[in-house]
């Protein structure tokens, strides 16, 4: 605490005239993020007990789903949770041109992810699986849901995805107007943090949803 | 001044590619063991993996590793808490 006590002090001596403090944002972004981790939690835990109590037809539904798309949907993740750190690293060291660069390539894996997001969505309903649909209401009640909750998480999910996006191409243009620089990064710091946890959930999503075969 | 400097720690590209190959080995991994079903120890073996993957994203992406004391106590305690509610409703359903 008191290291901490340290920087916030040395830092509204430096900064006095801009009244900022890139720790407590730093602070509000991580209860923001714990705020994130129980709302997916509550659904992974419905997932669970749904599962444990219907574990065949979570077994037999889950083999519908494309294995191959949800794996390349995982390294385009990782891999742009790779290039938004690596952001943060060309920033600090004042390499503004590869900080813009790694934003940008951050943004079009995110896009990447919602275009496979798109078609593999669209197979299913293609195939008649859709909420409601007559097709799914006809199954037993654990395939119901298996997709209700497939839909419903990886929707969500999407939905962070696409916000991630907005918030990111903010952040490039932040960083191309000098906005952000060497000496105050904290939106883009904040911003990796929300796109890393974006990624944490993906990486759950993936094999409970995708691995259970 | 110099004092906030020594503060920021700037992680090397690197450590970060490191990371990202050793996550990408972990998918590699997690999808080729799901393949040889293994029944219940997969999903056991798979949520691991996701552990494993999720802790390295948490200390090297996300700087929880090199950060102050009172960020690791943050995620720490959001972590226990799920986990918390994640036990509880278990030790609920598995002994009906």
């Amino acid at each position: 605490m008191s290291d901490l006590k340290g920087i916030t002090i040395n830092e509204s001596v430096n900064n006095h005239h801009a009244h900022k403090d890139a720790v407590g944002a730093r602070i509000g972004m991580w209860l923001f993020l714990i705020t994130e981790l129980l709302l997916f939690g509550g659904l992974f835990v419905i997932y669970g007990v749904y599962r444990y109590m219907n574990y065949t037809a979570f077994h037999n539904a889950s083999l519908e789903l494309n294995t191959s798309v949800g794996t390349i949907n995982t390294i385009i993740l990782l891999t742009s949770s790779l290039t938004i750190a690596m952001s943060i690293t060309a920033l600090q060291r004042g390499q503004k041109i590869i900080s813009l660069i790694l934003t940008g390539s951050t943004i079009l894996f995110a896009i990447a992810f919602l275009v496979n997001k798109y078609f593999e969505w669209s197979a299913k309903f293609q195939h008649g699986i859709f909420p409601g649909s007559a097709e799914l209401t006809s199954r037993p009640p654990g395939e119901i849901l298996y997709f209700g909750l497939y839909f419903t998480m990886t929707g969500l999910h999407g939905v962070h995805v696409l916000i991630g996006i907005v918030v990111l191409s903010f952040i490039f243009v932040f960083i191309a107007r000098d906005n952000i620089t060497p000496d105050d990064y904290a939106k883009l710091e904040n911003s990796a943090l929300y796109w890393h946890l974006v990624d944490i959930i993906w990486i759950f999503l993936f094999p409970l949803f995708y691995l259970i075969k | 001044m110099n004092d906030k400097e020594t503060q920021t720690h700037i992680v090397d590209y690197g450590t970060y590619i490191y990371i990202w190959l050793t996550l990408i080995a972990f998918t590699a991994l997690t999808v080729s063991i799901s393949g040889m079903h293994f029944g219940n120890i997969a999903l056991m073996i798979a949520i691991v993996i996701a552990i494993i993957k999720a802790a390295l994203v948490l200390n090297i992406f996300m700087h929880i590793k090199f950060d102050d004391i009172v960020f690791k106590v943050f995620a720490v305690l959001g972590i226990l808490t799920l986990a918390s509610i994640i036990i509880l409703t278990f030790s609920d359903y598995l002994f009906r």
